[in-house]
């Protein structure tokens, strides 16, 4: 069990999976690999038994860089009173078709 | 799979819970009450943290030991088509395991710490994998039962607060549903069958049912910690509440497969809607979690042994990644 004590655990890797053509991926969970080549090998047969997907991607999650939920009034509020990024902000008589 | 029972808190929470005051808190609360979800970067109690890394844990322990029970039975399936399925089902537990693993980690607990927690055996996990699987109809009475129990043990855990354990259990309770039909059809296909195949799965039953029901946990009166798990939405119905509902929807397809459900005091009340079932050997449960179940170390043995014979696998992996990614800096 030396290895155990020895912390040689390999690197976590975040998987995104496309569920078929004309979608974005989107995030499904993490797998540990020794590599990314090995971590598709991994998301494969955890995330995809049941042909979840069409598309595989990973990526090491020591690389993403994540916004600070502290943060997120600072980032997200000033969006919030600028409903007139809206177009249900605009009034238009009933008898206009097409806009 | 999933026991209740494992949720309960450590000592050391609770004492912590009370330094968790104070307007973070208190926010976190309204939150949790507004249905919102938590998630990984979000703050938290600290006690919340420890209890949901003991809970998703002690379930991704659950997932991973009880590959073996099932697992014993792959090379001796009675068909081709009943090994295929076997094995599928087996490497759901093995995917649903690592789902958990993965929610775990979220909480700021390492793969390799878990592993050492089953490994050394201070982690739980469901006692209902410490029974031994005798024969074929074991796997039908374990699908059927075991794995019904778990699903509604794992249904109300999609709606828990924490996002990440609420997004696996989703992802699991999708491909639980085949888990169980697969065990109904074994108990039906040998219930129609010859005498002594009959005879098989009423043995199953009889092994299976009191450990089934006492997958769900003790008691409420026993269960201390379910108000809090309840107040932080981890946990949706007590222990009873959940039994009672196995109970209410198992008898009728036992008796569907014209079985006997190994309990006297079993009986429909009618003013209550309700079966009412006999007691349960709490004392068999307390032995079994304490480690003294027919299997606790053979199960323990066999994760020692696969994690010890791969080790060689994973260094080996580790240094062809090492080599590789330094000839790649080469060749930049």
């Amino acid at each position: 069990m030396s290895e155990m004590s020895g912390r040689s655990e390999w690197p976590l890797f975040e998987v995104f999976i496309r569920a078929r053509s004309g979608l974005e991926h989107k995030h499904v969970g993490s797998v540990h690999a020794a590599d990314a080549r090995m971590a598709i090998d991994h998301a494969r047969d955890v995330y995809t038994r049941r042909q979840e997907g069409v598309s595989l991607w990973v990526v090491r999650s020591s690389q993403i860089v994540a916004s600070d939920p502290a943060d997120a009034d600072a980032l997200f509020e000033p969006a919030r009173d600028k409903i007139y990024r809206h177009p249900t902000f605009y009034s238009i008589p009933e008898e206009v078709k097409n806009l | 799979m999933y026991t209740q029972g494992l949720d309960s808190l450590g000592k050391e929470c609770v004492d912590r819970s009370a330094g968790d005051s104070g307007p973070l808190a208190q926010r976190f609360q309204e939150r949790v009450d507004a249905d919102e979800k938590i998630e990984p970067r979000d703050w938290m109690p600290d006690a919340y943290r420890q209890t949901l890394i003991r809970q998703i844990s002690q379930h991704a322990h659950s997932e991973i030991v009880g590959m073996l029970p099932e697992g014993n039975w792959i090379s001796r399936a009675p068909t081709l088509r009943r090994k295929a399925v076997l094995i599928a089902k087996v490497q759901d537990e093995g995917g649903h395991g690592m789902y958990l693993y993965s929610a775990a980690e979220t909480l700021g607990i390492s793969r390799d710490q878990m592993q050492e927690q089953l490994l050394a055996g201070t982690a739980k996990y469901s006692s209902i994998f410490n029974y031994p699987t005798l024969t074929w109809a074991d796997m039908g009475a374990i699908g059927w039962l075991v794995d019904g129990a778990a699903i509604l043990n794992q249904i109300p855990i999609c709606r828990c607060s924490y996002g990440p354990y609420a997004r696996a259990m989703v992802r699991i309770c999708k491909e639980e549903s085949f888990h169980q039909r697969q065990g109904f059809e074994i108990m039906l296909t040998l219930a129609r069958g010859t005498p002594s195949q009959r005879e098989m799965a009423q043995d199953a039953l009889d092994r299976w049912w009191w450990p089934s029901l006492m997958m769900f946990g003790p008691g409420d009166a026993q269960s201390r910690h379910t108000a809090q798990s309840m107040r932080w939405k981890i946990k949706r119905f007590t222990n009873d509440e959940l039994r009672q509902k196995f109970v209410d929807v198992t008898v009728p397809q036992a008796r569907f497969l014209g079985l006997t459900v190994p309990d006297p005091h079993l009986a429909w009340d009618e003013a209550q809607q309700h079966y009412r079932f006999g007691a349960i050997d709490w004392s068999e449960f307390q032995a079994v979690l304490q480690g003294n179940g027919p299997c606790n170390r053979e199960r323990l043995q066999m994760r020692r042994a696969a994690h010890e014979e791969g080790a060689w696998v994973r260094e080996a992996a580790t240094a062809h990644a090492r080599k590789q990614a330094v000839r790649q800096g080469e060749a930049a």
